[in-house]
């Protein structure tokens, strides 16, 4: 049985590549970059997820360092014409380091009080952005170019971008994945569940809380440099409150503490405010809001929780089916 | 067959197959047109921070059901598809690709807010669609060289801090001036014009500036301090919110300096009633459009029509708020361009009669101030008037400014 769920697993990860390596070429421009999009969504995602819900941090802040990832991006494009390629890790390890130092007051707080410090963060980033005008072009923000597909490969810059995002997408997650699964993810997920029994068996709590948050903002980093180059353009008015808010929804309705939520999450709030607005133009997010508390009221542990649950249910009704087949036969 | 005729044969056949290579050189995109339907693109913030400005593309809407119940523009209906893009670029991008992607729309048309319009500018100039009568008034939206594509609408404010400039620098001999802006594009923009406006001077003449930002509570210390600096003439660059707070208080301290406000808050209805018909008195600023509040109108045939339109196609719409005055001439511009396009509703030829039309007086400019637009000319009203406010109505002095000619 074991094994069987494994193999089911690899083969559903195929199938699932096999179709996002496909989408490109079967679909138009706009919904490429819509795919890529979600991509993005999903990595920032990740990011807030691995903080929130493996370690328990509530942030409502995360667009802070999507927002320093993407201008990190546009200044080093447009100031100091680097090429794209080399400033998405440099808007990770920014975020990364500034994450850490943000992180290490922040120890001091916990839940709400920790959520209305980082929600400060995302207030102030877009005033903050605005005050360096020499360098971020003010309100008027920073206009960039799309990149090319490189070594004349046959893409559009669409497929390239989303085939660029897909493959930075798949190296984080099976790096987050391999973090989780290690003797330092259980640490995390220790502290979150109940963290003075933690430091009693020897963790370092300070140290990890902080390390967490730098990793999670260097994902968001990433994530918002993507979307500078995807967008093709930053301003302060991307950023704003709102932005930080999807991100925490996202991960509450792909599910919490799932490596694979983020990609739920993500779809979720990519299309669901689309689909709202083609219901009623009048009230978006009234509608917006019924499909979250639907969502929330039929899926409590979200989509993958909701997913896992059918899975297992599935499962253990075939092999329920199967041994009252084989004693009907005895 | 003999030899000449076949020559002549061939010639011919030569003559179709160039001319059907010129044609196809010359072949124009039509995109969004049918025999009974032109498709209309727009991007608006129906939520998030600037949802205010929303009406602005549902009265566009309520217009185009009017040209659609009239019969159309020569027999095409008018399919006006107008999306949220909530003020924030990154989905202004996502709809306005929808618009042109997938939905095929023919033009883009008022796409909302200086950020949005930013972030589309150079797709709309790659992908060669028209981004017409765009709805900011920064001053990047004419160039025609470079985003030939791209039109804007209204007077922009670089435009309108220089006619203040001009004044002062003609009529105030020794001016102190202080200034209150809002930190973004908007209030930069207006301080850029007004100081280049004033050149030199600028260093002598102002003697204080002050900002603030548009999620502060209060501005009251900005004017205290302006009042300090003994300055005795005011620029104030605030939306109306900060409009009112600005009069109030500089009325309250016993300020009275010559105040110039700056036309996006110079509405009777939402800013100088709140703040104070006695207090608003002497008050300048710089029109190109009838104030819908202001009472000298109320028999105007330009405003009257205004009124029936609201109360037949958009009932919901508030008789009292200028965006909706905004829309109806900017809708009745874009009709005029679409009229004049006839049956050639070509990308290219939509564009080229945007950037031809001259002489168009519309129903809520103020009289005198007309629309022209040529191939190296794409700001579209470039005339405003000076008005000072005398405690019921602004009434206008001097002559109709055009920014056009200097």
């Amino acid at each position: 049985m074991e094994n069987g769920g494994a193999a089911g697993k690899i083969v559903g990860l195929v199938v699932v590549l096999v179709v996002a390596c496909a989408l490109p070429f079967a679909m138009s421009g706009f919904r490429v970059f819509q795919f890529t999009q979600v991509y993005i969504y999903a990595i920032a995602l990740l990011g807030l997820n691995i903080l929130t819900g493996y370690n328990g941090q509530i942030s409502l802040g995360h667009g802070a360092f999507y927002a320093i990832g993407a201008y990190t991006t546009a200044i080093m494009i447009d100031k100091w014409n680097i090429g794209y390629g080399w400033t998405i890790p440099t808007a990770g390890i920014l975020c990364l380091v500034v994450g850490f130092l943000f992180g290490r007051p922040a120890l001091r707080l916990e839940g709400l009080y920790l959520a209305l410090a980082t929600f400060s963060l995302a207030l102030a980033v877009p005033q903050i952005l605005k005050y360096f005008e020499h360098w971020t072009g003010g309100s008027q923000g920073i206009v960039l170019s799309k990149p090319k597909a490189p070594w004349r490969l046959p893409l559009s810059e669409d497929q390239w971008l989303y085939f660029l995002t897909l493959v930075i997408l798949i190296v984080l997650f099976v790096l987050a994945q391999n973090l989780l699964r290690s003797r330092t993810g259980r640490a995390i997920v220790a502290i979150r569940d109940n963290h003075i029994a933690a430091e009693a068996m020897g963790i370092n709590s300070a140290l990890y809380k902080s390390v967490v948050f730098g990793v999670s903002a260097a994902y968001t980093g990433v994530a918002g440099a993507l979307s500078g180059i995807a967008i093709a353009f930053v301003a302060p008015d991307s950023f704003n409150i709102f932005l930080s808010i999807t991100l925490l929804t996202g991960i509450v309705i792909g599910g919490l503490a799932t490596i694979s939520g983020a990609i739920f999450g993500a779809l979720f709030i990519q299309f669901v405010p689309n689909w709202a607005q083609e219901i009623s133009k009048a009230a978006p997010w009234a509608i917006f809001g019924i499909f979250l508390i639907v969502f929330m009221y039929v899926m409590p542990h979200g989509i993958a929780g909701f997913l896992r649950l059918a899975w297992i249910r599935m499962t253990r009704s075939a092999v329920t089916g199967r041994k009252a087949a084989g004693e009907a036969r005895s | 067959m003999n030899r000449p005729k076949r020559f002549l044969a061939l010639l011919v056949a030569l003559g179709v197959v160039a001319l059907a290579g010129v044609g196809g050189v010359a072949a124009q995109t039509v995109v969004g047109v049918t025999a009974t339907e032109i498709k209309i693109g727009n991007t608006n913030p129906y939520s998030g921070p600037a949802s205010a400005y929303g009406t602005i593309g549902k009265a566009l809407g309520a217009y185009f059901k009017k040209v659609n119940d009239e019969g159309g523009i020569n027999g095409r209906k008018i399919n006006y598809i107008s999306l949220d893009d909530q003020y924030s670029p990154p989905k202004t991008v996502e709809m306005i690709r929808r618009l042109v992607e997938q939905d095929q729309v023919a033009f883009v048309f008022q796409p909302l807010g200086t950020p949005p319009n930013s972030a589309i500018h150079k797709y709309m100039n790659e992908k060669k669609v028209p981004q017409l009568f765009v709805a900011t008034g920064a001053t990047k939206w004419n160039d025609p060289k470079n985003f030939p594509w791209t039109m804007g609408f209204q007077p922009n404010y670089q435009t309108e801090g220089r006619i203040y400039a001009a004044y002062i620098l003609k009529n105030v001999p020794d001016a102190k001036v202080g200034i209150l802006y809002q930190n973004d594009d908007y209030g930069k923009d207006y301080l850029k014009g007004f100081e280049d406006g004033l050149g030199e001077a600028a260093k002598k003449v102002v003697v204080l500036k002050q900002s603030y930002e548009v999620t502060d509570p209060t501005i009251d210390s900005q004017i205290v301090n302006l009042k300090n600096s003994g300055a005795n003439v005011f620029f104030n660059i605030t939306i109306p919110k900060f409009a009112v707070q600005a009069i109030k208080k500089a009325n309250d301290i016993g300020w009275k300096p010559l105040h110039f406000l700056n036309n996006v808050s110079s509405s009777l209805g939402t800013v100088l009633k709140p703040a104070g018909l006695e207090a608003s008195k002497g008050l300048i600023t710089a029109l190109y459009m009838k104030e819908i509040t202001d009472p000298q109108w109320k028999n105007d045939k330009g405003f009257l029509d205004w009124v029936t339109w609201m109360k037949k196609y958009y009932p919901e719409g508030a008789l009292d708020d200028q965006s909706n005055a905004y829309a109806y001439n900017v809708a009745i511009l874009v009709t005029h361009v679409l009229k004049q396009c006839g049956n050639d509703l070509s990308r290219e030829n939509i564009m080229k009669q945007a950037a031809s039309v001259k002489n168009l007086e519309l129903p809520l400019l103020l009289p005198g101030i007309k629309v022209n637009t040529g191939p190296a000319d794409f700001a579209p009203v470039e005339q405003e008037q000076l008005a000072k406010f005398n405690g019921e109505i602004w009434a206008t002095f001097g002559e109709i400014i055009d920014a056009s000619k200097k």
